[in-house]
């Protein structure tokens, strides 16, 4: 089974407040405010980390959430937030603005 | 294009950015002393504008576009074209002689400005009351005509559409604009303090109610006038935005629409400033 890469989109600005990550995509005004799992998932989207590896290095052992459930969520939330232009997604290693710093 | 055979000078200033408008033409160059004769200032301009006008078309309907083009900004819309510099602050402008597409302009560079200097423009009515600044934002038939129209006589509007914020020492101010909604009256050219920001919703009875931060964020953001696609000044506004939410109340108000709303808003200042 092919690996799923995630990248942050340079298009995008993110700002944490009161706990919550809130991400906006300049090109469309698409707003979104990020839960806790979706934060840590967005926060390890470096474009090198396969996404499996960071749902069960990170997910399931910060949150004590079952891998298949976290797998199923986090296919979700990638997905939606790739329709909007904010996470790239990739079966190849991708090169991020982000995951350069 | 109508030839141009003089040339007419004048600086209009809005929440303390002085532009100096030039036209070489005398029917224009009047329209402009007539439309922001509040705003009329003789200070010396940080920014330049151009008019070259051109021959009347209809009243665009198009959406604006704002996108850089090398180092210019371009603004067009189906009734003027902009190029505007932000380095050397001067730009050019060809449109009609319609005021709309004069107001549009002048919008968008206020808004590209501001986004730079931690400020915007939002889709709200504001005014001073007890010498502290209110906006009140929402949709279209939220009520920022109505409550325009209930504030007491010793109110003073700032504008019942197009509200200015900076920051400033006391955390934000609101400044008078001239741009004008259905109540098509010019706001006063002044600034006050931000007291609080409420997002407006008519019903049976007044009330506030905190927003969650996130949530007060997603509701500026989603009523700053911003044009340009560019992430940079998005990335500003984000940021503004999120210190606006952490120094201003945000507050939604239900309120039904007859003068008590306003008995509402001084007491909340009341309890605000007394806190």
């Amino acid at each position: 089974m092919p690996e799923t890469y995630i990248a942050r989109s340079s298009a995008i600005a993110a700002r944490m407040l009161a706990g919550e990550m809130m991400v906006m995509n300049s090109m469309d005004s698409t707003f979104f405010t990020l839960n806790e799992v979706a934060t840590a998932i967005w926060r390890a989207a470096d474009g090198r980390t396969p996404l499996r590896e960071i749902v069960h290095t990170q997910i399931c052992e910060q949150f004590d959430i079952e891998p298949e459930q976290a797998e199923r969520d986090a296919a979700e939330f990638v997905s939606e937030l790739s329709q909007h232009g904010i996470l790239l997604v990739s079966d190849q290693p991708l090169n991020s603005p982000e995951a350069a710093r | 294009m109508i030839p141009a055979n003089k040339t007419l000078d004048c600086v209009v200033e809005i929440g303390d950015i002085p532009i100096g408008l030039h036209t070489g033409d005398q029917h224009f160059f009047d329209l402009l002393c007539e439309r922001y004769s509040g705003f009329l200032s003789s200070s010396r301009p940080d920014l330049q504008l151009d008019f070259d006008l051109i021959e009347p078309t209809p009243v665009s309907d198009d959406d604006v576009r704002v996108r850089r083009d090398g180092a210019d900004w371009l603004f067009e819309r189906g009734d003027f074209v902009a190029r505007w510099n932000p380095v050397t602050g001067r730009g050019r402008v060809r449109q009609t002689t319609n005021p709309y597409a004069l107001d549009s302009v002048l919008r968008i560079l206020h808004s590209l400005v501001l986004a730079s200097r931690g400020g915007f423009l939002l889709h709200a009515a504001s005014g001073i009351c007890d010498s502290r600044a209110f906006l009140f934002s929402g949709v279209s038939g939220a009520g920022k005509t109505t409550i325009s129209r209930l504030a007491p006589p010793e109110a003073t509007l700032l504008t019942d559409e197009i509200s200015y914020v900076r920051p400033s020492a006391e955390g934000y101010s609101a400044y008078g604009t001239p741009f004008s909604g259905e109540l098509a009256k010019a706001g006063e050219n002044t600034v006050a303090p931000l007291a609080a920001l409420f997002f407006l919703e008519k019903g049976p009875e007044n009330r506030v109610d905190e927003l969650p931060p996130a949530e007060a964020v997603r509701r500026l953001m989603r009523n700053i006038l911003f044009f340009a696609e560019d992430a940079g000044l998005v990335d500003n506004l984000l940021a503004t935005a999120c210190d606006f939410v952490e120094k201003i109340p945000v507050r939604r108000l239900t309120f039904y629409p007859d003068s008590r709303v306003w008995d509402e808003i001084r007491d909340f200042e009341a309890m605000s400033t007394h806190a």
